[in-house]
């Protein structure tokens, strides 16, 4: 049952991460291998706010959330903006370089030691007995709730609202996009900006939960893989892809060795990779296309 | 574009020549004696830096070859350097294997993962073959921290210095010279291996995959050879790391390590071998700059105590920056200050803008 718990947590978890690198390579077909590295800015951003903050957790929370938004599009602005058109790869070696800097970066004003913001915030996040001897944290299933609250918006934003469909457009299609009138760059800058904000809600729940220094971003790479499971231009996908990759790492955790789950996204990425590389939601003509 | 005026090919074996003019000729030598004589100058320190620089060479003279020259993205580098150090750890550690022994080894397991690693480019592209590679590293990281673990070497595996004959390679002036033999022989390889029929429709298949299938260039065949030959040299690579530092750790080999060879290659320039030796000088040289930068300028106190976090942050920054404004690397800056100087008092402006 336990490991049942377990894996839920994680998934949701994983969930919530890996929607990030969806989000922007659906619209954009790129790939932010500084994902991990915005997740951990956000949630070092909630405890320099919560140092600021000192009474009130709340304001702290909220302002983290604004920031995070921001970052996402200043990010858009400043930098990917000029990446639009040019080769996907160096695009990607671009977000990876971004990752170095953006640790560098957090290193130097926050050093590299762990912190807790939680008790900074004054919350506490006591274990909660689900019976049949089975618990779990406060922290994790509020990370479950948010998991299904994003996922449920995010799917009454590309259903139902003009920027969701508008997005959905620019993914299929930017040229033709662009010829009925949207706003390419608008539309780039919104996906980076929620892709950022649903990250940095990750990474602000496992600062929470588990405390905060530079090994977050290692988990965030551990989500890309069910990213690309699930297929990497599917949402749904991300959620189906979640659920393998965390059950695999738990699984191997409970009944092989502990070592092994580090390697075990990785292994499921290799495995699906070979057969069937566009993953299990992903459109096919995706790789054919280059 | 013509390098010089004046010089006329009279017989077809001409055509062979790596060298053309008495200005590239005489700079050679120059560059040749200021190489052979370096060690005799410079302090051990500066020996060390420049034998640094020569590993990096070779590791990124193989990467060079797979991904600027046969256009295959790879992130798994730093798991191929992995391999070519443990094995020679693991021949060293388990059968006392001598370094004539070890090499080859290396070599042959690069080639065997070199085939695993080149299978999905069968399949994949770009992107997917990039994070397949990627995904291939962190399983060779594990096995190899397994090795350590199991067997005991849980900091890492010692290696003595290697011995040819009674002749032991162990000060920094000894590996300076070997180490340039050897950079000397990679550079020949790749410069000769790019301009023949291999190089070609690895270019080719670079370039345009439906136009190099149509011309008759196996393509399958092909991209298997591009990574065949460069995990065998990045395994070498990591056989002469191992050597070099004495040590073999697993932990060494980080995904940091890959993005510092990707660096080397995208900052000296995509496509060039200029472009390697130019590329792993300013990678390995850099956290000594930022160092030297950061000593001269007054920085607040307590900054200084954070150059690793500056030189990552540096790092990242200088990678952008190339990235954005200069993606042709220091081969680009370099062939546009010396197409200034060869058409003076001419310019040249391209038509559309950029070059």
């Amino acid at each position: 049952m336990q490991v049942a718990v377990n894996i839920a947590v994680l998934v949701a978890l994983y969930a919530l991460i890996s929607c990030g690198y969806v989000l922007i390579y659906r619209v954009s077909r790129v790939l932010n291998l500084a994902h991990g590295e915005l997740m951990m800015l956000v949630a070092y951003l909630l405890f320099a706010l919560g140092t600021f903050f000192g009474g009130s957790p709340v304001t702290a929370l909220v302002g983290a959330v604004v920031l995070s938004l921001t970052v996402g599009l200043v990010l858009y602005v400043v930098l990917m903006r000029r990446m639009t058109g040019e080769l996907v790869i160096s695009a990607v070696l671009v977000t990876i370089a971004l990752g170095i800097f953006l640790r560098g970066l957090i290193i130097l004003i926050w050093t590299g030691r762990g912190y807790h913001p939680i008790d900074q915030l004054l919350w506490r996040n006591p274990p909660i007995a689900l019976g049949g001897g089975v618990a779990v944290s406060t922290v994790a299933l509020v990370t479950i709730g948010v998991a299904i609250a994003a996922y449920a918006a995010l799917f009454v934003f590309f259903q139902f609202t003009r920027w969701g469909v508008r997005m959905r457009a620019v993914g299929e299609n930017p040229l033709l996009a662009a010829q009925r009138g949207i706003k390419l760059h608008a539309t780039y800058a919104l996906a980076w900006a929620m892709a950022t904000f649903t990250g940095g809600c990750a990474g602000i729940l496992l600062a929470l939960d588990s405390g905060l220094d530079t090994s977050m971003a290692i988990i965030s790479l551990k989500a890309f893989p069910a990213a690309l499971v699930g297929g990497l231009d599917s949402l749904r996908g991300a959620i189906v892809g979640s659920l393998v990759v965390a059950s695999a790492e738990i699984l191997a955790i409970q009944y092989v060795d502990p070592l092994v789950s580090d390697v075990m996204p990785f292994l499921v990425l290799i495995i699906m990779l070979m057969v069937r590389p566009w993953g299990l939601f992903g459109t096919k003509e995706e790789i054919e296309r280059e | 574009m013509a390098y010089a005026s004046g010089y006329f090919k009279t017989h077809y074996g001409e055509d062979l020549d790596l060298l053309e003019t008495r200005l590239q000729k005489a700079s050679l030598a120059a560059a040749l004696v200021i190489l052979l004589a370096y060690p005799l100058v410079a302090s051990p320190f500066f020996i060390g830096l420049a034998n640094q620089v020569f590993l990096a060479i070779v590791g990124a003279a193989a990467l060079m070859l797979l991904t600027g020259y046969a256009g295959q993205i790879s992130l798994g580098h730093a798991g191929l350097l992995a391999t070519g150090a443990l094995t020679t750890g693991i021949m060293f550690k388990e059968f006392g294997a001598p370094f004539w022994v070890t090499l080859p080894s290396s070599a042959v397991m690069g080639a065997l993962l070199g085939i695993v690693f080149g299978i999905p480019s069968l399949r994949l592209k770009g992107l997917y073959l990039a994070v397949s590679t990627l995904a291939l590293h962190f399983v060779v990281s594990f096995v190899g921290g397994e090795y350590e673990t199991r067997r005991g070497y849980y900091t890492g595996v010692v290696i003595s210095p290697p011995q040819i004959g009674g002749f032991q390679l162990n000060e920094g002036y000894q590996w300076y010279f070997v180490l340039l033999a050897i950079d000397i022989l990679v550079m020949l390889f790749c410069i000769n291996l790019v301009r023949s029929r291999t190089g070609r429709a690895l270019m080719a298949v670079r370039d345009r995959e439906i136009v190099a299938e149509a011309l008759g260039i196996p393509i399958r065949r092909c991209k298997l050879t591009a990574f065949v030959l460069s995990s065998a040299m990045t395994a070498v690579a990591g056989c002469l790391i191992a050597y070099y530092r004495g040590f073999v750790s697993i932990d060494a080999f980080t995904l940091n390590l890959t993005i510092e060879y990707v660096a080397m290659v995208i900052i000296g320039g995509l496509g060039s071998m200029l472009g390697v030796v130019l590329g792993a000088l300013f990678v390995v040289t850099f956290p000594y700059i930022i160092e030297g930068v950061l000593r001269i300028v007054p920085t607040p106190q307590g900054m200084a105590n954070e150059i690793f976090a500056i030189n990552f942050a540096a790092f990242g920054l200088v990678m952008i920056l190339f990235l954005v404004f200069e993606p042709l690397g220091l081969v680009g800056i370099w062939h546009r200050i010396r197409n200034y100087f060869l058409l003076w008092p001419f310019r040249r402006t391209s038509v559309g803008g950029r070059a």
